[in-house]
């Protein structure tokens, strides 16, 4: 956590979505960016193939965890290493749901309802929890779910996983565009909830409390009550974007939910720019591109052996250079600024 | 609104970067098959090249390669060369979901050929029947690709884990009687069909322990076997961890009578992951349906050695590599009987109507009611290294019916190495 003051510290703009409006900037209202963001969303499912639909898909359920992680740990400075275990409870609440009754919109809801509530037992511990503490609790749960899944074997299948019955999109909507709209439907919907809460006073105490605990005690905030209360609204977008992935696969496994997932979703979010909601934007396209990306060039390589490995590399390289050319991350990079200096 | 615009630009942009290779998608032919033009038939498949199966599983894939090579060099069929799309999945049945959409949406496979693995196999079975993909040959011995109502375009290869199971219990039942038999298996449907085969046989076994292959540690299995006071343990493994299973019993001190799957039976696999432990494997009873490696005199070994040093860079000869073979000489054999018109329910016909003849020692059994491959197996033996057949081949079902021993002349390859129509 002290990490993450020095680097607000050190002066790299870290675009805040709530921060202190500067005369020149209005702000925009979040509803209207969330239609824009819908509209582009709708014209490309139109426009793209289906496999190019099922990545766009992708992206949306990686932005609603990365979001959540995002105010999380931007905001509220918690660093959780543990969000691909809450991702997993999602999506093995989606496919135990889906399974036994069939009705998705109830299987979503059951999925955020469940996570939102191992969000808050994990929260509770974790409030009295700081810096390497609380990445050590959180890494264990992350660790934890093979074991959960094979010790419970009857229930979760192991590493097998469960097969996610779903009914066939409405009409004749192609599958993969049905995917990409319930997918982005779920993450911009995500995404104002979050604007419109971190720019109300829950936003100003998170950053009270992240900036100093001690004053923020202070001036009467709550420290434990609101760092619990964002660790709950962090793992129910986890919970949401566990329960799309479910959908997306159509199967649920421990292998989908690793350890590596929960480090690159904290990368992605670093490298996007910490707090900053077009950084968990840019963090989730990453983690799409970057995969797709690097398997493409050990294909080309011709090395099999490559293709497993040769993502962490990539994404290695990526934060290191990101981190040297824009500290704040890639949302903190402002090209309007750099037209109008050229001007 | 600027900020916003550029990042909403940005995100195009990279959005329409990521489409830029999408133009290579095979130009449909004739009839628009996907994956088949007049000169060409693309098929995937999904291995396991990195990961904790890749020890010798990975070298299917090139074999079945190599063959295709072999064909494609000496005219292809009806006009057409085979070329074979691997993607990597590392065992990871979350991998498997996105590269079989890869292949199937975006590169536009005909067909998905040999996909390896129960755990990862199992999750694509839905995606690849809404996209009425054939789904040939799956490389495992799970008995849910046989389910012709459900899925009316997936087929197995490998005799059924109860088939085996079966047949394997039998074997013990036969020179093992009276010895404390116990269980250990993959956590999944290979374990667990396995496990039904035996039970149908010997009842009940002793103790029975089973693992998963994200956890590379058999130490507390093997501990309770031990405990349970177990004389025969029969594996349903793959190699790495038929190696660990037989290294962890060693060092413990335990040392029952292994009787191992044939998925996880190769010697060369099994005896390089060991390392200098390897003659620990000495007098291992597994089983098997091709012929093996070391029986140099068999004309299939001699052609399947022909086409490795010519087209497969001379890799180490073992049973997957024959394994890898068997599956194109296979598949080949499909495209020749699905005739020059080739669309993708006339591979499966072709494929229901079976009769093929091959390298297999017993029958394969597909039908219009029946999808599943090899119906039955022959007892090995590992002895000075090598696995070594004994008695015949037996055939029997996944239900009730006895295991039999099957006699018929075993066929040999054609003479330039290429099935003909």
């Amino acid at each position: 956590m002290t990490d993450i003051k020095q680097k607000q510290k050190s002066g790299a703009p870290v675009p805040d979505l709530a921060a202190p409006v500067s005369a020149r900037r209005r702000r925009i209202p979040a509803i209207l960016v969330i239609v824009a963001g819908a509209a582009l969303v709708l014209a490309l499912t139109y426009m793209l193939p289906p496999f190019r639909n099922y990545q766009l898909a992708t992206v949306g359920a990686y932005l609603c965890v990365t979001a959540g992680l995002t105010v999380l740990t931007g905001l509220n400075g918690q660093l959780s290493l543990g969000h691909g275990a809450l991702m997993a409870t999602g999506a093995y609440t989606l496919a135990l749901a889906q399974n036994k009754w069939l009705n998705l919109p109830f299987s979503f809801l059951l999925a955020i309802v469940v996570t939102t509530a191992v969000g808050a037992v994990i929260g509770l511990a974790a409030a009295r929890l700081r810096g390497p503490y609380l990445a050590g609790l959180t890494l264990a749960v992350a660790i934890v779910v093979p074991s959960v899944t094979s010790t419970f074997d009857e229930t979760f299948n192991s590493d097998q996983g469960l097969s996610v019955v779903l009914d066939p999109p409405p009409g004749t909507i192609p599958m993969e565009r049905w995917q990409a709209w319930l997918c982005w439907a779920g993450a911009l919907v995500t995404v104002l909830a979050l604007v419109l809460l971190v720019r109300g006073r829950f936003g100003r105490d998170m950053r009270a409390v992240r900036d100093d605990e001690t004053a923020a005690k202070l001036a009467g905030i709550n420290v434990a009550r609101t760092q619990v209360l964002a660790f709950v609204v962090s793992a129910a977008c986890a919970g949401l974007a566990g329960a799309l992935f479910a959908f997306l696969a159509q199967s649920v496994s421990p292998g989908a939910f690793p350890l590596t997932l929960s480090l690159f979703l904290v990368m992605a979010i670093v490298i996007g720019g910490l707090g900053s909601l077009f950084g968990a934007l840019w963090g989730a396209l990453l983690l799409v591109i970057l995969p797709t990306l690097s398997q493409s060039l050990a294909e080309e390589a011709g090395s099999h052996r490559l293709e497993g490995n040769l993502a962490l590399v990539v994404f290695g390289v990526v934060l290191v250079v990101v981190m040297l050319a824009a500290p704040g991350g890639l949302a903190s990079i402002r090209f309007t600024r750099l037209f109008r200096r050229n001007r | 609104m600027k900020r916003t615009a550029t990042a909403l630009l940005a995100a195009v942009v990279l959005l329409a970067a990521g489409c830029s290779d999408d133009g290579g998608g095979g130009s449909s032919g004739s009839a628009d098959v996907p994956g088949v033009t007049d000169t060409e038939v693309v098929v995937g498949t999904h291995m396991p090249l990195t990961g904790p199966a890749a020890a010798g599983y990975s070298k299917i894939a090139p074999a079945t390669k190599a063959y295709f090579d072999f064909v494609n060099a000496n005219g292809g069929i009806h006009g057409r060369k085979i070329s074979l799309k691997v993607k990597d999945d590392g065992y990871n049945p979350a991998n498997t979901q996105t590269v079989v959409r890869e292949l199937v949406l975006q590169d536009k496979v005909f067909a998905i050929l040999n996909g390896l693995g129960t755990p990862t196999h199992t999750g694509v079975l839905d995606f690849l029947k809404t996209n009425r993909v054939p789904d040939l040959f799956v490389a495992s011995g799970s008995r849910s690709w046989n389910q012709p109502d459900k899925y009316p375009g997936t087929f197995g290869f490998n005799p059924d884990y109860t088939v085996e199971g079966k047949i394997l219990a039998t074997y013990v039942k036969e020179n093992l009687a009276g010895k404390k038999v116990c269980f250990l298996g993959q956590d999944d449907d290979f374990g667990r069909d396995s496990l039904a085969g035996i039970e149908k046989i010997l009842g009940p076994v002793a103790a029975k322990q089973s693992y998963v292959t994200s956890n590379p540690n058999v130490g507390p299995q093997m501990g309770a076997l031990k405990a349970a006071g177990c004389q025969v343990v029969m594996l349903a493994t793959v190699p790495g961890f038929t190696a660990l299973s037989i290294g962890t019993a060693a060092k413990i001190a335990f040392k029952p009578q292994f009787v191992v799957s044939n998925v996880g039976a190769d010697p060369t696999t099994v005896g390089k992951a060991l390392g200098a432990a390897a003659p620990l494997m000495e007098g291992v009873v597994a089983a098997n349906y091709l012929p093996l490696t070391t029986d140099e005199a068999n004309p299939w070994i001699q052609l399947y050695k022909k086409v490795n040093a010519e087209y497969n860079g001379n890799a180490e000869f073992d049973n997957n590599i024959v394994y890898g073979m068997s599956v194109a000489y296979l598949f080949v054999q499909s495209l020749q009987a699905a005739g020059k018109d080739l669309t993708r329910e006339g591979i499966i016909d072709a494929v229901k109507k079976n009769g093929f003849q091959g390298p297999g020692l017993v029958p394969l059994r597909f039908s219009d009611t029946d999808h599943s491959g090899y119906g039955g197996t022959q007892l090995t033996k590992i002895e000075g290294g090598k696995a070594v057949f004994f008695g015949t081949p037996y055939t029997t079902d996944d239900k009730d019916a006895p295991v039999a021993p099957h006699t018929a002349q075993a066929v040999t390859p054609p003479q330039n190495g290429v099935p003909a129509a």
